[in-house]
């Protein structure tokens, strides 16, 4: 991974020490709440319901072993034990004192981490593909990229007062992990008739109150271009999108106002006239950097298939877990291990102090020290001989972090809702709990099939609901939560934006609805085979309203 | 009827004006206002302790007396009241000298 330079430490230091004076200038009333307020944001440091909130960078959501034992030692000593893992590859903490967040801030950057543009109209952490530099159907890995854009991006004088926020994701497979059209920037790293590395590039993807998928403005753009290129889409954004209303602006409005043609020739004009300045990248300096990423040597382990298969027969569980949370690696001895945040009844991205010590322990020993987290909200082990996995699997249950439900309907997708966020409307951990348990059954999972189901306790969207196979979007009416059932989204290369299906249900409703969705789709399915999301494509919402609203759906 | 609430400066707990002038942790020792008059005289309260750097995000908020305890009447700030409602280990519920009106 990515090992900071003088520079980075220097500079993260100082901007630690920064932010120490302006706490103490706060809290000794040097200076105002309004003046404070754009600070703190800058730092990660919102306020919620509770308390302040402060959110930390995990740069496309790769960690090592020291750095997950420094997010469990703060989550102990400054938080109330346990982390919240986010939708943007990132981690929060729902309890930190404002006096002690510089002490924290100083403890992440002993590990080469921040909380630097994790809010602000500015570019956020670049996310990525949490299989990087293991999926088996990868081209290369989309990480040295991000990881050029992560150092572009930061405290860029030109873009640190944007419109609105800026969110990049990059992928480096066919099969979309990281959701790419549902960003301000998708970027599609591929190969040409040529061979040479590129992207293809998508602009104005979001969710939000206007979700909108982005479109594809360039169908290859070579890699040594990517800065000019990313320099040329925020300076046509920072020129023109509106700064009169925060709600329209976002590229995505840019683009949908301007027109996809017209924007798209802004971008290359400005693109002509960058291409062959200074932001050319170096083919030296992004191979510099790959070598960061550089794969760890994988040892040929051929007794895995046969260690597997034994362990197979003796446990069940471990048979359910392979059958769900591990991932076809590039190396035919490995597999990716997906993690878990899901466990039946609890809140979806939370773990404990004690369980993030234990991952790093795990990944320590058993994973070549790599750790991710992803935007689903559970952390990966990119790389584990199939010869461990029992191991791995053992030691996992032990911490309670075996549930093998990745991709299942109950691997849910939750913003915190209104249990902290100050935006809230309404909770959405306590319906993802609701709804877990009532899908608890490991057999009827898996009888249902990959199904995707994200929650977001307000229009902001934090929960994916959009693009959701079931979204669900918590509202308040008449002073009490209402949620609205969204379905067909999707978040892949195929993504769609769910189509809200009717009137809304309370919190003692929502749960029965989504079964009532489930059992329809049950019942409508051409076979096991069909998923849920190929079945509502192919007979759309009718089924589904008749089943939820009955007489009811024929008036309307 | 109407309470005073806000969030304390230094760790972010959430507050609420009592009729000492001091900023509880409690919502029950929140003092009550009935009239329009006693409102003000919250709200220019609240104003005065954030421009002293005590609090931040100071608002008035709808409540209710049920049974003799304030009840807010947006669920927003009866788990501001309360805590998380799936960790009743966190937050004022799980701290024995508060009661809790959520």
């Amino acid at each position: 991974m990515y090992r900071y330079d003088e520079f980075d430490h220097g500079f993260v230091k100082a901007r630690v020490a920064e932010f120490r004076e302006q706490v103490d200038r706060r809290l000794a009333g040097e200076i105002t709440e309004d003046q404070f307020k754009p600070l703190r944001l800058m730092n990660g440091v919102y306020l919620q319901l509770h308390a302040y909130m402060l959110r930390v960078a995990i740069p496309y959501g790769t960690l090592n072993a020291r750095q997950m034992r420094v997010l469990a030692h703060i989550a102990r000593k400054y938080d109330k034990g346990y982390g919240h893992f986010t939708t943007r590859q990132n981690v929060q903490y729902n309890w930190p004192a404002l006096a002690d967040i510089p002490a924290i801030l100083d403890d992440l950057a002993s590990v080469e981490m921040h909380a630097l543009q994790t809010s602000g109209n500015c570019i956020r952490n670049v996310t990525a593909d949490h299989f990087a530099g293991a999926a088996a159907d990868e081209v290369a890995d989309p990480r040295p990229y991000a990881e050029i854009l992560r150092q572009w991006s930061s405290v860029h004088p030109e873009f640190s007062y944007l419109p609105r926020k800026f969110k990049i994701a990059v992928t480096g497979a066919e099969r979309d992990r990281a959701a790419i059209q549902v960003h301000d920037i998708g970027l599609h790293l591929k190969r040409n008739a040529q061979g040479e590395l590129g992207f293809a590039v998508y602009v104005g993807g979001g969710q939000g109150r206007t979700p909108m998928i982005a479109k594809k403005i360039r169908d290859f753009l070579p890699e040594a271009d990517l800065l000019a290129y990313t320099t040329a889409i925020l300076r046509v954004y920072n020129l023109h999108g509106r700064r009169d209303n925060k709600y329209k602006a976002r590229i995505k409005i840019l683009v949908h106002e301007t027109g996809t043609e017209e924007l798209t020739g802004w971008v290359e004009k400005e693109f002509e006239a960058l291409k062959d300045g200074e932001l050319k990248l170096p083919e030296a300096d992004i191979r510099a950097i790959e070598t960061y990423f550089a794969p760890p040597a994988l040892n040929v382990r051929p007794e895995g298939e046969a260690v597997v298969k034994e362990a197979q027969l003796d446990d069940r569980g471990f048979a359910a877990w392979l059958r769900r949370n591990v991932t076809t690696h590039r190396h035919p001895d490995y597999a990716a291990v997906t993690i878990s945040l899901k466990a039946i009844g609890e809140a979806p991205g939370d773990a404990t102090d004690a369980q993030m010590d234990a991952v790093a322990d795990i990944a320590e020993a058993l994973a070549f020290d790599e750790i991710r987290v992803s935007h689903e909200q559970n952390l990966i082990l990119p790389h584990v001989a199939r010869a461990d996995l029992k191991t791995v699997y053992d030691r996992l249950v032990a911490i309670g972090l075996e549930t093998a439900n990745s991709g299942l309907v109950t691997d849910i997708i939750a913003c915190p809702g209104l249990d902290y966020c100050a935006l809230a409307n309404a909770r959405s951990i306590s319906v993802a709990q609701d709804i877990s348990r009532r899908f608890a059954s490991q057999e009827k999972q898996e009888e249902i099939g990959e199904l995707k189901l994200k929650i977001s306790g307000c229009i902001n969207a934090c929960g994916h609901h959009h693009v959701g196979h079931i979204g669900i979007l918590g509202v308040e009416k008449k002073g009490a939560e209402l949620y609205q059932v969204t379905l067909g989204g999707s978040g892949d290369e195929h993504t769609s934006i769910g189509e809200i299906v009717g009137r809304g249900f309370g919190p003692e409703e929502i749960g029965g609805a989504i079964e009532t969705v489930v059992e329809t789709y049950l019942a409508c399915r051409s076979g096991r085979e069909e998923t849920f999301l190929d079945t509502y494509r192919r007979l759309g919402a009718a089924p589904f309203k008749e089943a939820l609203y009955g007489s009811e759906a024929k008036a309307a | 009827m109407k309470i005073l609430t806000a969030n304390r400066l230094s760790d972010g707990e959430a507050v609420w004006l009592a009729a000492d002038h001091s900023w509880s942790e409690a919502i029950d020792a929140a003092e009550l206002a009935r009239d329009a008059t006693t409102e003000e005289r919250l709200e220019r309260t609240g104003k005065a302790a954030f421009l002293k750097n005590e609090v931040v995000d100071v608002n008035l908020i709808d409540v209710e007396v049920v049974d003799g305890a304030i009840r807010p009447l947006r669920l927003r700030e009866r788990i501001r009241a309360a805590g998380p409602t799936n960790r009743i280990d966190l937050g004022k519920q799980a701290r024995p000298e508060i009661a809790v009106a959520a």
